[in-house]
Order: structure tokens, then sequence, then C-alpha cells
């Protein structure tokens, strides 16, 4: 990116954060790839309330987590399983699947990212 | 030029985050714009207010010290779930001294390993041997490198003196790895 090109960003950036507040939690991070397709509400998953609790290598070291949304393709066929989320949320070391709608409590329309800052999914989308 | 045009990224940043965050501290997960005030299971869920505001304070991102409070022994995070892992805690100081007409950068590697894996940065997004990756300003602010994290989920972009922290007319040690405990 030019920088020319990151100042018209910036400038836009500013529009647009003036004009619709960001409410989210810094960090929360919004899963729909799946979820609404088949029917559920889209994830909501927070940093900050298993940052308390976790290191973060735990997930991006020991669970496999890419450190960039979108880059894991997770379904709930593989947390049943155990992986990914399924590590925790097993009824062992945190509550299990069957409370739906812990993690399937976004509101409907969502898309996927990461919010409460920028997008940091790559160049341009800062 | 390119370190003017940054200079006015950073402040505009800078303003475009004060704006947003002027609203309220910690929001309720139903008006936070995320969660849906409809779901059954959203009053099982932990505030964001209940669990931030006992925990040491900051003036961005969480509006949380996440370092503080992980040294302080105020949150006592895991560092692993399975009984194997090797957990290392590096302590070594880098100076970068490539950074334009900013102050130095000390990038300290303890804070850093006391959340972190080394295999979460090396080789992957830092080569180990110092000097080697070429790190520029502006890809940070794309995203990349530091900006995997820092913007996204650590202390954001606006906070510049946090990294550029050395002072180049006054710093008279040597650039790159510093010194541990006297030794050189």
């Amino acid at each position: 990116m030019t920088p020319l090109r990151l100042l018209y960003v910036a400038l836009l950036m500013v529009l647009v954060m003036v004009a619709v507040p960001v409410w989210a939690e810094y960090a929360d991070v919004v899963l729909n790839r799946n979820a609404e397709a088949n029917g559920m509400r889209p994830v909501i998953y927070p940093h900050w309330f298993h940052r308390i609790r976790f290191r973060c290598k735990v997930c991006h070291s020991e669970l496999g987590f890419e450190m960039r949304v979108g880059s894991n393709n997770i379904n709930m066929g593989e947390i049943l399983d155990g992986k990914y989320c399924g590590m925790c949320h097993n009824g062992d070391v945190a509550w299990s699947t069957e409370f739906c709608d812990r993690c399937h409590s976004g509101l409907p329309g969502l898309a996927t990212g990461i919010r409460g800052a920028s997008k940091s999914s790559g160049p341009g989308d800062y | 030029m390119s370190g003017v045009i940054l200079r006015i990224v950073c402040l505009l940043l800078f303003l475009s985050v004060g704006s947003a965050g002027a609203a309220d501290k910690w929001l309720p997960l139903a008006k936070d714009g995320l969660h849906d005030p409809n779901n059954p299971g959203i009053h099982e869920l932990q505030q964001p207010k209940d669990a931030l505001s006992t925990l040491p304070e900051d003036t961005a991102g969480n509006l949380v010290s996440w370092v503080e409070a992980l040294r302080k022994g105020v949150i006592v995070p895991r560092t692993n779930i399975m009984p194997d892992t090797k957990i290392q805690v590096l302590d070594l100081d880098l100076i970068y001294s490539k950074t334009g007409d900013s102050w130095y950068v000390r990038f300290p590697h303890k804070a850093h390993t006391e959340w972190l894996d080394c295999t979460n940065c090396h080789e992957k997004l830092f080569k180990t041997k110092f000097g080697a990756t070429g790190i520029k300003m502006l890809d940070i602010l794309s995203g990349h490198y530091c900006g995997q994290c820092h913007g996204a989920v650590a202390f954001p972009l606006t906070e510049c003196r946090r990294c550029h922290s050395v002072n180049p007319d006054t710093f008279t040690g040597k650039i790159g790895p510093q010194p541990v405990g006297g030794k050189p």
C-alpha cells in the first residue's frame, strides 16, 4: 500500500468511526462461515474472557488456531471430535458443547471478522 | 515524505479511536452491537464490565493492562493444557534503530513470551536473526508483523511510544540484543 493510499484509508476510517461507533469489546471475533448457513446464530468469541483464563499460546500453539481471522476453517464436527474449541469445551476443562447459545450468540447477518479494532486481515483491510 | 504521512496517519488513528471509545467504558453484551439480545443464552455469559473493571487499568484496547495483570498475579491464566508442553520465557530485549525519524524501538521478549510461544512468531512472522526481517511501519499498519496482534488483540497502533520508547539522542548502548543481568 502506498503512503498516500494509506492516508486516504485512514481518513475514511475516521469518518466511518465518527459516524458508526465501534461497540464490540476490543478483539471480539465473529465466526460466521458456517453458523448461519446451518441455522445457528454467528459465534462471538471474546478474547478478553479467554485471556483471563488462558495465555495466548494455549490456543495459538497447543490448539493450532492460526492468528488470523478466517484462516481457521472450524466446523462443529471437529469441535465435537475434541479439536479446536473442543479441546477445552468438553465438560472437563470448560463447559461442554450442549450449551449452544453461549457461543452461537451473535446478531444475525454479522460478517466473520475481528471487531473493536482493525480488521487486521491483510493489506488494505486495516 | 512518507515519515510525515505516517505521522498524519497515526494522528488520524488516534482521533478515530478516541471518538469511538467516548461512549462507554465496557458495554453490556446486549448493547454491544454483536450479541443478539433475544438469545436466551445471553444471560449466562459474563459481562465485560464484571471481569475487566477489577483488573489494572489501561487507556487503550480492552482498557486493561494485560501484562501488568499477569505480573501482579491479578489473573493466573493457564500456560498449557497438555502436560508435555514446554513453557519457555525469554528475557531478552532488542533495540531497533532503523526507525526513520521516529524513536528507536525496544522489543521485550519477556512480556511477549509470558503470553506466547516462540513458534507463534518464529520463523513465521520474524526471522530469529536480528535485523533479517526488514519490518516496515506501513506493513505493521496493514496487519503484518507486529500488526498481526497489535491493532487486533494486543494494544493498538495508536500507542506509538510504547514501542518507539528509546530516544536516539540519549541512547548510548548497542543496537540489537541487549545485555541481560549485566552480561554482554
